[in-house]
């Protein structure tokens, strides 16, 4: 079956979310704008405007009201899924590169990308929704000292914005009135290299909530998956030099409950870990340099994508066969299952 | 003992050990380069390193003793002659004076600018009769304390212990008679059994950076060589121990005898002067003992072959009379210098003269040497090919050929036939057709056949002799896709004529592999077919089987002919590994490797049984098989239960995961249920899908119509 192409970015493709409901299909791009779809149809529903940068990554809150996405204009914005209204945006020195709701979406991950003279570093940033909610320092421990921005200047700005949303007096958004944003957020840049020489070397790619938000799963280009205690920032635990990947990690997804993730990298693999001890239960060996990975919810299966960096493929034959130049194109491409695949026994 | 030899070695051809800036050589941490061993050589130390850095100064004796007033006159005297054999450096000559009688001392030092140039000047000046009275003595500045430190009285050489060595034939003992190959991919180089019936290589030895350039296994597979910035070694035994070291340094290139008794090895340095041609230095090695049996220097256009070529074409010496290493021979200008190895000199003292000779060939079995010469004075005096009886260098037999363009020779594997490609002129000279003359050499008076294809305008692309046998296959064309032809030396009705035994048309094809037993052939499309391979049965005329290794660049039969190697080398960015298939054409296994750049079977020696006997198993092969048949089906049933075992074990596994997972789910569903709110939880159970209809007014406005009517 021809997979329906959905056009509406005009860059390169950098990630793709769908909701919990499966109903909404989120997409980032190197183009400034991500855009929901529907899943189901591929219609577009609208866009996040207010972007100045490439769109790396994005999560869906799990009530679908929330939308955070990371860029490289070095912010990372909190959306009204709804509206496209922009409720926060949180600034940072260096481009933002991976974002993940924990569980609850009351704590949000941030990673940030080696810049200038700053290394890579995780950062934790609490969303409240409740404005009467005492603004309290969540992660105290620090490994940096405190960040930059003076946590005042957090709050004058949260109240500038709550400024500019009057409560809405449209009755179709009432959900929304009541949805007063109220954002704090403290920070604890957890990691980085500089600070921490054992600590991740290059960029971050994907930074994922653990169980219950005790740890953070961080992995990048130095090939070391890292998993970090979320209240003090200390590592815990590290892969193996030798079962873990040989090359920049490119991506990470969880599993449906969380309990074990897959890692995708450029050695031309993929792994799949357990989140809880990080021991390496699977290796998933291709031929080609895996750049996105993702777990079926329902059947045991993972799906690999990748291929050569743009750059390198003019040295591909055309008839090397499964290569692909999937998402550079700025297509998304929206497949389905024909009904045999659910009737799959192994 | 070999270290003392290199180093003799060394220091007699006053190469440059010390010139290399070890400083500027980063190697991996615990890197070796299979050099300074891990072995016990530690202790001995590296005898290849030199202190200080005197290699390009020579001491020049014997030149006049003047008074200062004569000084700058000597000094100019020997500055001009040194400076002819290269570039002397600034302030690099110096004349010292005796502080009492105010003369020089009769001795000076000059510095070249590289250690090449004092070799030469060394080689050149000693001996040069400057006056009768002063001639010089020219050395290398480096040799002065060594030869100081030569006792004077002589001492017995001290008689050391007999050390068993290893059994360097281990591998043949092999009980499964499985074939080795070697592997070199990144950094590392491998060594692997063949274990076709597992379906896949078995690890027999394996080392990161073991070579610098390249390995090598010797003709008979008993040697594994590597190359190295200092020189070659070589490598063997069950455990891959070092046997021998071979300085050279900035060794290039590497070549065996057929009977691995000798090595040649060869380097080219730049010259200081960009004008002079490069400096060829090479060595011709005892293969056991390290011993250098021969050195030849000069520059590079003395090396070139057949006069108007520039550069080396290697490998410069050709080996002949066989197995046992007992000629080898070199193209010069218009000459061919034969040398025997029992005194490493020329045959008879003096070359070959041969006028503007292009290219010699030796057989591979017999001591006879094959050469071509072109047309000479504009097709007056024919192009001929001649056949020479070594040592005696009695011409056995020659043929005289018109309108030659070029000619290309082809020995069979056993010596029998010679077949020559000729390319010729067309009458208008505007294009070229080709034709064989086919000798052959064992029958009496060295009959000469010739054989024109049946479309003349056809050009050749591949040609090969069945080894051991008495066909040979052609692939010939002009389209796209080219045709293969099979011929064979003896005809049904034994008339002594060559025969066509078929032709296969339109082939994807551009290379031809027999397999060394004969019989098979494979027929290969590698570059722009993109690696098409067909498996052909040349008893049965019949296609075994057809298939493709994508991008393939490089295909080897093992030395038995059982099996056959096709490898994507790094000449391409993507698919690079290997692919073992059987010889009938069947994929056993497929291996890939970034950067994948050489693949090696390991040779095996001649086989020891008679010709007679190997017939008798052929015929009888249904008796010897049965044993080895049952055996595969043991393996094969033992794979299969093996295969099952490791799946169940496998979803067990998995298994046990989903269980503890889904506990630890269990147990935390309370804590996630605060995390959220008290919202209840995760489960799909409690997922429900309701239907919500959203009516939206978007825009409601009221407008008044006029009543026209009215008016």
């Amino acid at each position: 079956m021809r997979p329906i192409l959905m056009k509406g970015h005009e860059r390169p493709l950098t990630f793709l979310k769908y909701n919990r409901d499966g109903d909404l299909l989120f997409s980032c791009a190197k183009d400034l704008s991500p855009t929901v779809w529907f899943a189901d149809n591929g219609e577009r529903l609208g866009t996040y405007r207010g972007h100045n940068g490439a769109v790396w990554c994005c999560d869906v809150s799990r009530d679908s009201m929330l939308l955070i996405t990371g860029s490289a204009d070095q912010t990372a914005k909190l959306w009204n899924v709804q509206t496209g209204a922009q409720l926060f945006t949180f600034n940072f020195d260096s481009p933002t590169r991976a974002v993940d709701f924990g569980v609850g979406d009351k704590l949000a991950v941030i990673t940030t990308d080696p810049f200038m003279e700053l290394p890579s570093a995780i950062h934790i940033k609490r969303i409240s929704r409740d404005p009467s909610e005492p603004c309290f320092v969540l992660l105290s421990a620090s490994l940096l000292p405190a960040p930059a921005t003076p946590l005042h200047l957090n709050m004058s700005r949260v109240a500038a914005l709550d400024s500019s949303f009057p409560p809405s007096d449209s009755s179709l958004s009432s959900s929304l009135c009541n949805f007063f944003f109220s954002l704090i957020s403290s920070a604890s840049i957890i990691v980085s290299s500089r600070a921490n020489p054992e600590g991740p070397q290059g960029r971050i790619n994907r930074a994922v909530w653990g169980p219950l938000n005790k740890t953070i799963v961080s992995a990048g280009e130095d090939a070391v998956i890292r998993i970090w205690d979320s209240e003090t920032g200390k590592l815990l635990k590290e892969s193996d030099k030798e079962i873990g990947h040989k090359k920049t990690i490119t991506s990470l997804s969880k599993s449906a409950d969380g309990s074990h993730f897959l890692t995708g990298s450029l050695d031309k693999s993929a792994k799949l870990w357990d989140t809880r001890s990080l021991s390496l239960i699977k290796t998933y060996v291709t031929e080609r340099p895996v750049n996105a990975v993702a777990m079926s919810p329902l059947l045991d299966h993972v799906v690999l994508g990748g291929g050569q960096d743009a750059s390198a493929v003019t040295t591909t034959d055309h008839r090397a066969g499964n290569f692909s130049s999937g998402g550079e194109d700025g297509y998304v491409r929206l497949h389905h299952f024909d009904q045999d695949y659910f009737n799959i026994r192994i | 003992m070999a270290e003392v030899m290199a180093m003799e070695t060394a220091s007699r051809l006053g190469i440059d050990l010390s010139n290399v800036d070890w400083d500027s050589i980063h190697l991996p941490p615990g890197e070796d380069c299979g050099i300074l061993s891990d072995d016990e050589d530690l202790n001995e130390g590296d005898p290849l390193e030199f202190d200080g850095g005197f290699s390009n100064i020579v001491v020049v004796d014997n030149i006049p003793i003047v008074p200062t007033e004569k000084f700058e006159k000597l000094e100019g005297v020997v500055r001009k002659i040194s400076s002819q054999m290269g570039v002397i450096k600034e302030e690099g000559l110096w004349i010292p004076i005796d502080p009492a009688s105010q003369k020089t001392l009769g001795y000076c030092f000059v510095e070249f600018n590289t250690p090449q140039e004092a070799e030469l000047a060394k080689e050149k000046l000693h001996n040069y009769k400057l006056d009768r009275a002063h001639i010089w003595a020219v050395n290398m500045f480096d040799d002065i304390e060594k030869f100081m430190n030569v006792p004077d009285e002589w001492a017995p050489p001290e008689t050391k212990p007999y050390v068993p060595g290893e059994n360097l034939q281990h591998w043949l003992t092999d009980e499964k008679a499985r074939d080795q190959f070697v592997i070199r991919s990144g950094s590392d180089t491998e060594v692997l059994w063949n274990d076709a019936r597992h379906l896949k290589p078995d690890p027999v030895y394996k080392r990161q950076f073991w070579t610098e350039s390249f390995v090598q296994w010797s003709p008979l597979g008993t040697y594994l060589a590597t190359v190295h910035r200092q020189g070659a070694a070589v490598w063997g035994g069950a455990s891959f121990n070092r046997l021998m070291r071979y300085s050279h340094p900035q060794v290039k290139l590497i070549d065996f005898s057929p009977g691995e008794r000798f090595l040649v090895t060869y380097s080219s340095h730049e010259p200081s002067n960009p004008r002079d041609t490069h400096r060829v230095v090479l060595n011709i090695f005892d293969v056991r003992t390290g011993k250098v049996m021969r050195d030849f220097k000069g520059s590079a256009d003395e090396f070139a072959v057949g006069g108007a070529v520039s550069g080396v074409s290697w490998p410069v010496f050709r080996w002949g009379g066989g197995k046992e290493d007992k000629y080898f021979a070199r193209i010069g200008k218009s000459v061919i210098s034969v040398y025997e190895t029992d005194t490493f000199t020329l045959i008879d003292k003096k070359s070959i003269k041969v006028e503007n000779v292009m290219d010699i060939s030796w057989s591979p079995t017999d001591p006879i040497l094959a050469l071509f010469v072109p047309e000479l004075g504009g097709g007056n005096q024919p192009a001929r090919v001649s056949l020479i009886q070594i040592p005696g260098k009695e011409e056995l037999r020659q043929k005289n050929l018109f309108s030659v363009s070029d000619c290309k020779m082809y020995w069979q594997s056993s010596g029998e036939y010679l077949a020559v490609k000729v390319d010729r002129y067309t009458k208008t000279k505007k294009s070229t057709y080709t034709g064989f003359e086919l000798f052959r050499i064992k029958e009496r008076d060295i009959p000469i056949e010739v054989l024109e294809l049946e479309n003349k305008n056809d050009k050749i692309i591949a040609f090969a002799w069945e080894p051991k046998g008495h066909r040979f296959a052609v692939i010939h064309g002009d389209g796209p896709k080219p045709d293969i032809s099979f011929y064979s030396m003896r005809s049904t009705h034994n008339s002594g004529r060559v025969s066509k035994l078929t032709t296969l048309k339109g082939k994807q094809a551009n290379a031809l592999y027999w397999s060394p037993a004969g019989r098979f052939i494979l027929l290969a499309g590698l570059k722009g077919f993109n690696g098409q391979l067909e498996f052909y049965n040349v008893d049965e005329l019949e296609t075994m089987a057809t298939s493709e290794h994508f991008m393939a660049t490089d295909i080897e039969w093992d030395p038995t002919g059982r099996y056959v190697a096709t490898s994507v080398t790094s000449v391409h960015e993507m698919e690079n590994g290997f692919n073992i298939w059987s010889f009938n054409g069947k994929l056993l296994y497929r291996i890939l490797k970034d950067h994948f750049f050489q693949f090696l079977w390991r040779p095996r020696p001649p086989s020891f049984l008679s010709p007679e006997k190997e017939e008798e198993i052929a015929k009888n092969l249904k008796k010897y098989s049965k044993k080895y048949e049952a055996e595969d089906q043991d393996v094969s049933l033992l794979l299969s239960e093996q295969d099952r075992e490791k799946r169940k074990m496998l979803k067990e596994e998995w298994e046990r995961w989903v269980l503890e997972w889904k506990r630890f789910h269990e147990e935390e569903k309370s804590d996630r249920q605060w995390l959220r709110d008290g919202e209840a939880s995760d489960e799909e159970e409690e997922y429900e899908a309701k239907e919500v209809e959203v009516e939206e007014f978007l825009d409601v406005s009221e407008e008044v119509l006029f009543d026209f009517g009215q008016e």
